[in-house]
């Protein structure tokens, strides 16, 4: 069974019909449509996992066919032990995201549930892509979707964001392409990614490469200092945008560096460590400091975001198990734990209309099971123990340790930091005294937006108390993974 | 095979019979509506199609009429390729054309007549062929720009096309005198023969050649030959200036490949030196002043110029240090970018001229303000085309360019590897412009709430148009492997 391309061609078919068929006047069968499409592209990806080989560190479940016969440009898809889960997130995430947008959103529906469909499929694409230009159309591809959903349903400067976040991503992708023509033409008319992680290249060419793939990844992690576009994308989407953001598109980019930075130049990856690895503790440690002093919870949670990303690219150039797992941990964990955030700042504005922290004060007072979702999912923001987000963080600090004492160090005042600004806005926003009629008013979440925080919470707290099943399916990949960029290509 | 070959000229002998039909047999039509012309017309369009797709399929290369003209697989393929592009426009434009009362018998013959010309520009093997080619399309579209000649706009874009035309057309014939004078002979292979003996005397080559680049750029629409394109694309009605946007840069292309690869290759060096300095002007001038446009049509014409600016990006890596190992597909990227831009670009105005409706011109950008709540159907179908102009996947603008960027990195030189990261810097500019159009479309409230009325042909070939640039850009390969066939038998003679 061609388990990849249906992945992500069911969704994006579901999607097409959606935009074909709906109306304004048949929303209500839209929105079943799309929850039944969300939660059939979910079905399709588990065979992924429940058939994985976790002895392999090969593609499994590839599916090789020629796509363009001119360039050699061929159909070809294969997850292995790195890229596997975040197939499984993304459908996860897209029927999140179908249930949260059920009662909110009011207008063109069909358009909305239609361009998450489809992104969704294009993100799975990218995972599972092994051809460097099919990965490339997937990663362009999500722009658009991701463009016309912060354009109509943002708030009031998603103009702004939208081309921002166009713009900045585009920019970076396009010096990729170049690097990938580049590639195919070293390694004698090829696109496929693997022939790539064997081709021996000089340090030259290696170091150009590198940037040029740093370019295209660093803007989509977003690493510091090209994280601009972030905090103005996050506040001003949907929080559907807002949640597929921050759980799978952030990951594209992280996910990048693994599959072509870290084993097509390892030596200039080595060569370059010390740079990326400062620039991730910039992120973690300015980055959380900067949110610690938003007034717009939306806002704190995308520099959060962007601090979180930090400690996956700090793992990742650490070049050790425990770093690049933990990495892959931390993705996967912040996926489930920043969706949450921002569905949970969603659940707030639907009600009053605003994300001030300062608007707030008591909730808890009204909604008393919100709070409690919204505080544990608090909790896992900053690494409680026994949430999905302690798991990462713990590795990755083991691993900068290891690594040297000092980066270890840095690393671990996040958790101080990430501790701070999260419970912080916590206490102002859920804590003390109702704080004005609008919060007297509130009323608890309906069992819609308890399913949806349900399914998160069961997700992280899982991933927290019995990470196994995660990190064994990732071991042997990434143990090859290491072995691969040990070894020099000069 | 005899030295005439008629059979090798029989889908001109077609259109130049039917052109005259067509204008007599308007005489005696009635109908306010034009149909039946319109339909001979579309006819005629479609059985010259049909025999150049044959002849394509075919894959000869013949010489006739004691080698004035050429037939292969090159010519017929952008010959297909212009047909369709007329047809189009013909589609597109009768509505918008009625209400504007220019659905005349002239119409259909003039653009017939242009037509005509392109073919012969896209078979010539002979100087002089080439340039009887271009005038027969330019005097056509001349005319067809001034068809509205109650309207001062149309006019004044008519007089300015003509005027410049003329003298684009007197640098062409001077150059191509030069040619002549150096080599003694208009035919494009026995010049290119002269020329690779390396016994004529080089300066009296290299000036020609200077003019007759310019005269080509001017047909291009290339910076520093660019003024008329934004003011006769904006003046003229815009079934004209569908017609001069589409088919006729197809023709251009075809002239080129013909005059500069196969009869100056020799000259490489030196033209290629030209087209980098136009291409490079064309990407600057075209991208940034596209951005302060308020009009789409003269948006358009800014985009036109940026994008033949990387067009011809293919057409200099063609010769790489005396080497022409890499010329086949350096020609076939860029012919594969200029017949996906005219498709694409066939739509964009298609669809302006569908908004259009009595007394209102839709060309002002906040028209399609809220296209998308008016009618998402067509909001997707322009969008679609955005993208592909801005170059995003999943459409064909995007392997155009890839294609384009993948014969400069093939060079494994280091000044085309820049100019590699200089069109992506300033596509990454041109994207901004057009992503505006999405913006407008998508994002903005609709100001204008008067439904659209376009006709079902019109509608059904436009839905038809986006299909394709869509379809196009999920499976390209076929479409680029015709261009390579095409290209590799053109430079195998």
């Amino acid at each position: 069974m061609a388990y990849l391309s249906l992945a992500i061609w069911v969704p994006v078919v579901f999607g097409a019909i959606l935009l074909a068929l709906g109306r304004d006047d048949n929303a209500g069968m839209v929105r079943w449509l799309a929850l039944v499409g969300a939660v059939v592209s979910f079905l399709i990806t588990l065979p992924l996992v429940t058939g994985f080989d976790v002895a392999s560190a090969a593609m499994q479940f590839q599916e090789n066919l020629p796509w363009i016969e001119r360039f050699n440009v061929r159909y070809h898809l294969g997850v292995d032990g790195i890229s596997v889960w975040f197939v499984l997130l993304t459908a996860f995430i897209t029927i999140i995201v179908v249930i949260s947008a059920w009662e909110v959103i009011t207008e063109r529906v069909h358009q909305y549930m239609g361009a998450f469909l489809i992104l969704s499929g294009l993100m799975v694409g990218v995972f599972s892509a092994v051809d460097g230009l099919l990965f490339y159309v997937f990663f362009e591809a999500t722009l658009i979707p991701m463009y016309i959903i912060i354009g109509i349903w943002g708030g009031p400067r998603r103009v702004y964001a939208a081309f921002k976040f166009f713009l900045y991503t585009l920019a970076g992708s396009l010096l990729m392409l170049i690097a990938l023509i580049y590639l195919y033409y070293k390694s004698g008319g090829s696109f496929d990614i693997l022939t790539w992680h064997k081709l021996p290249l000089a340090a030259m060419p290696q170091a150009m490469l590198f940037f040029a793939f740093f370019a295209a990844f660093a803007v989509k992690v977003p690493m510091w200092p090209v994280h601009t576009w972030l905090p103005d994308a996050h506040v001003e989407a949907p929080t559907g945008g807002s949640v597929v953001l921050a759980a799978i598109m952030l990951k594209l980019g992280a996910y990048g560096f693994l599959r072509f930075s870290l084993p097509i130049v390892p030596d200039a990856a080595h060569t370059y460590a010390p740079f990326i690895i400062t620039i991730s503790l910039i992120a973690v440690i300015y980055i959380g400091l900067v949110a610690l002093v938003q007034n717009d919870m939306k806002k704190l949670v995308a520099y959060s975001s962007i601090a979180h990303m930090g400690f996956v690219t700090l793992g990742f150039f650490i070049f050790s198990e425990l770093g690049i797992s933990g990495g892959l941990v931390q993705m996967i964990s912040h996926g489930f734990v920043s969706g949450a955030m921002f569905l949970s700042i969603g659940v707030l504005y639907d009600r009053v209309h605003s994300r001030e922290i300062a608007s707030y004060g008591g909730v808890v007072n009204t909604m008393p099971k919100f709070a409690a979702f919204a505080v544990f999912f608090g909790m896992a923001n900053c690494g409680l123990p026994g949430t999905a987000g302690f798991i990462g963080e713990w590795m990755v600090i083991l691993g900068a340790v290891k690594y040297n004492f000092w980066i270890g160090l840095l690393a671990a005042t996040a958790l101080i930091f990430g501790a701070a600004y999260t419970l912080w806005m916590i206490k102002r926003v859920y804590f003390g005294d109702v704080a004005n009629d609008h919060v007297r008013e509130l009323t608890d979440i309906n069992s819609r937006e308890f399913l949806m925080l349900a399914l998160l919470a069961i997700a992280t707290l899982a991933m927290g108390l019995y990470p196994k099943p995660f990190t064994d399916v990732m071991h042997t990949s990434v143990v090859e993974l290491i072995r691969h960029v040990g070894v020099s290509k000069l | 095979m005899n030295a005439m070959n008629w059979l090798a000229v029989y889908p001109e002998i077609l259109l130049l019979v039917m052109a005259c039909v067509v204008a007599l047999v308007d005489l005696y039509v009635t109908c306010p509506r034009r149909t039946p012309t319109y339909l001979l017309t579309l006819a005629s369009l479609a059985a010259v199609g049909a025999m150049h797709l044959f002849y394509f399929n075919g894959g000869y290369t013949h010489y006739a009429m004691n080698r004035m003209v050429v037939t292969d697989p090159m010519g017929h393929l952008l010959a297909l390729f212009a047909c369709l592009a007329v047809f189009v426009t013909l589609v597109y434009s009768r509505p918008y054309a009625e209400s504007r009362d220019i659905l005349k018998g002239e119409l259909f013959s003039l653009s017939l007549l242009s037509l005509l010309g392109m073919c012969i520009m896209l078979s010539g093997n002979n100087f002089l062929v080439l340039y009887l080619g271009l005038e027969v399309m330019s005097l056509s579209l001349y005319a067809l720009v001034a068809l509205r000649r109650d309207h001062a706009g149309a006019t004044e874009a008519a007089m300015k096309y003509f005027v410049l035309g003329a003298i684009a057309s007197g640098f062409l014939l001077y150059g191509m005198s030069m040619m002549y004078g150096a080599t003694g002979s208009l035919d494009l292979g026995k010049v290119f023969e002269a020329i690779g003996k390396g016994d004529v005397n080089r300066q009296v080559l290299v000036f020609g050649v200077v003019f007759i680049v310019s005269g080509l750029a001017f047909k291009f629409g290339a910076v520093p030959f660019h003024m008329w394109v934004p003011d006769v694309y904006q003046g003229a009605p815009t079934a004209a200036t569908l017609l001069i946007a589409s088919a006729p840069k197809i023709a251009a292309f075809g002239m080129t490949i013909r005059v500069l690869v196969e009869g100056l290759l020799g000259l490489a060096v030196d033209w290629q030196q030209m087209l980098v300095v136009l291409s490079v002007c064309s990407l600057v001038v075209g991208n940034l002043a596209a951005i302060a446009q308020t009009n789409l049509k003269r948006m358009l014409a800014y985009s036109t110029i940026a994008q033949m600016g990387f067009m011809m990006l293919g057409l200099v890596s063609g010769v790489v240090n005396g080497n022409t190992l890499s010329a086949a597909n350096a020609y076939s990227s860029a012919m594969f970018y200029m017949i996906t831009y005219v498709v694409t670009t066939l739509g964009t105005f298609g669809l302006i001229m569908l908004m259009a409706r009595q007394g209102f011109e839709s060309e002002e950008i906040s028209d399609f303000a809220g296209l998308n709540q008016r009618s998402p159907q067509l909001a997707a179908i322009m969008g679609i085309f955005m993208f592909s102009l801005a170059g995003i996947p999943p459409t064909v603008g995007f392997y155009a360019k890839l294609s384009v960027l993948q014969a400069l990195i093939s060079t494994n030189d280091t000044f085309y590897l820049v100019l590699a990261i200089f069109a992506v810097v300033l596509s990454l500019i041109g994207a901004f412009y057009y992503l505006r159009i999405v913006k407008v479309m998508y994002f903005d409230k609709a100001t204008d709430t008067q439904p659209i009325v376009a006709e079902g042909g019109a509608r059904a070939v436009l839905s038809l148009n986006g299909a394709a640039v869509l379809v196009l850009g999920i499976l390209p390969g076929g479409l680029m492997a015709m261009c390579a066939q095409a290209i590799v038998k053109a430079l195998a003679t």
